[in-house]
């Protein structure tokens, strides 16, 4: 038994050495900008959302309602599936990156918003009062008092979203978009190891995700400097 | 001159006010009593319409606002209004994000577009009235809380308010704690300042103000100079709490 692991050893690291450049090329050159872009595009559909749920017009509470219900009540992989496959039947056809970015891009902006209301309704009505005592306007008030605070309860929450957003991803690969998860998938195929190569598939994203959720760290800090002297939490 | 006419507000179906009419002298401190739910802070907030009356007029310099059940109030009468008030909280509301000098200067930069060495400026001559220049650079939740009460009412001084409404600016503190924000108020009184606080603080209102106005359950029922209310009321209601206040808390054999 020891004998056959000794044995394999040699292949084995010479497998993920061969692999690893192209499945980190793969993350370097499509998971990390569509995460990234999806995200950034996800977080102002997630903002207008909670914003138009929170004080817009029925019709708009309505409607922001309904597009957190249908997002979050299905699959993502069903919602890929009908962007990329579905549409084309009515004459929408999108490449898949882009077929891939608008999907993100709604999931991310379904379940976000409700993080970024929560936050802005965590803020005390008394904030917005001292606000509004100083003539502050609606706007005025929410941009310069209440954001800043609801920021700084928002950053969890939107941290663990974003981990979660660079491992969905991978499904990109079912669109054919050829990042990490789709290269591992293509290298297996003619190797016949897919025990090693998804494993170490498993380890960049495991690298990957660390590095962002160092991003995390910085950000808690830098709208938590008011509780630097655990004043806030009481 | 601060004068409202035939207030009246409802929660629900419960009347919080009920047809008051009240005449604020300019350079006068006027002190709101009674008891807890007896609308005092309710009618407080009324006067820079944080809540809008149901029914009555409301005149702040040469903004008037007629208030007539579910129609809300021009935008541009309320900040008519909010212009020549300020206001200090109970619990104080400081902006936590915010240093005691940003918190200060928030109106002025924010709401009247001044530049920021101007607003600084202002901010710290304010802070200095209040004794808390040392403080400037600090975050609100780094101070006592009645260091943050001046603070909050340097804050509501600095767009130089026509009136500062105070609700229960001592209730949320000790009483040496207090003692520092009193001073303070009395300062201000001194200075001619127009004031109204709804308070429970004896020392507020029978050392500082110059009319006393007994609220129960939504009326007036007792108006007049602080001594004449406190020693000799003339409606039993305002007896009944006036001795709530001045009661010893000791006990009788004690004394």
């Amino acid at each position: 038994m020891q004998e056959t692991v000794i044995a394999h050893l040699p292949a084995w690291l010479k497998l993920m050495a061969e692999s690893f450049w192209p499945l980190m090329w793969a993350g370097l050159k499509f998971t990390v900008p569509l995460t990234l872009l999806s995200f950034a595009c996800g977080l102002i559909l997630a903002f207008a959302t909670a914003l138009a749920r929170l004080f817009g017009p029925a019709p708009l509470v309505g409607l922001a309602r309904f597009y957190i219900w249908l997002i979050r009540g299905t699959p993502l992989l069903v919602q890929l599936f009908v962007i990329f496959y579905g549409l084309p039947s009515v004459g929408i056809v999108l490449d898949p990156l882009p077929a891939a970015l608008i999907g993100f891009t709604l999931n991310v902006g379904a379940y976000n918003s409700e993080v970024i209301r929560a936050a802005i309704e965590s803020i005390p009505k008394g904030q917005w009062e001292a606000a509004y005592s100083l003539n502050m306007t609606r706007a005025q008030a929410l941009r310069r008092t209440v954001l800043p605070q609801a920021a700084r309860v928002a950053v969890p929450p939107l941290s663990n979203s974003f981990i979660s957003l660079v491992k969905d991803t991978s499904l990109a690969a079912v669109l054919t978009v050829p990042e990490i998860f789709q290269a591992a998938q293509r290298i297996a195929a003619v190797t016949y190891e897919p025990l090693i190569l998804y494993v170490e598939t498993a380890l960049i994203y495991l690298v990957f995700s660390s590095a962002l959720s160092a991003l995390q760290t910085r950000l808690e800090r830098h709208f938590g400097q008011h509780a630097a002297f655990g004043g806030r939490l009481q | 001159m601060i004068r409202l006419e035939g207030i009246s507000k409802r929660f629900g179906g419960h009347a919080v006010l009920r047809n008051i009419d009240l005449n604020i002298p300019e350079g006068s401190v006027t002190a709101l009593i009674g008891p807890s739910g007896s609308g005092k802070s309710t009618l407080l907030r009324c006067v820079n319409l944080l809540e809008t009356p149901d029914t009555g007029t409301l005149r702040l310099g040469e903004a008037v606002a007629h208030f007539r059940a579910g129609k809300p109030p021009e935008q541009e009468t309320v900040r008519g209004v909010r212009g020549q008030t300020g206001m200090v909280f109970q619990n104080f509301q400081l902006f936590p994000h915010q240093t005691v000098v940003d918190n200060v200067m928030e109106g002025l930069v924010t709401v009247q577009n001044w530049d920021r060495p101007r607003a600084q400026a202002r901010a710290m001559e304010l802070l200095d009235k209040v004794g808390m220049t040392a403080k400037a650079q600090a975050w609100p939740n780094n101070l006592s809380g009645g260091q943050q009460q001046r603070v909050a009412i340097a804050r509501a001084l600095a767009p130089s308010p026509r009136v500062l409404l105070c609700d229960e600016p001592t209730s949320a503190l000790d009483p040496s704690l207090a003692g520092e924000v009193v001073d303070v108020l009395r300062r201000l009184a001194a200075e001619g300042m127009t004031m109204l606080m709804a308070t429970h603080d004896l020392r507020l209102a029978a050392s500082i103000a110059q009319q006393v106005v007994l609220l129960d359950n939504g009326v007036v029922v007792e108006f007049g100079e602080p001594r004449k209310v406190f020693t000799s009321p003339s409606d039993p209601r305002t007896k009944d709490f006036v001795a709530t206040l001045t009661q010893s808390a000791l006990p009788e054999e004690w004394t």
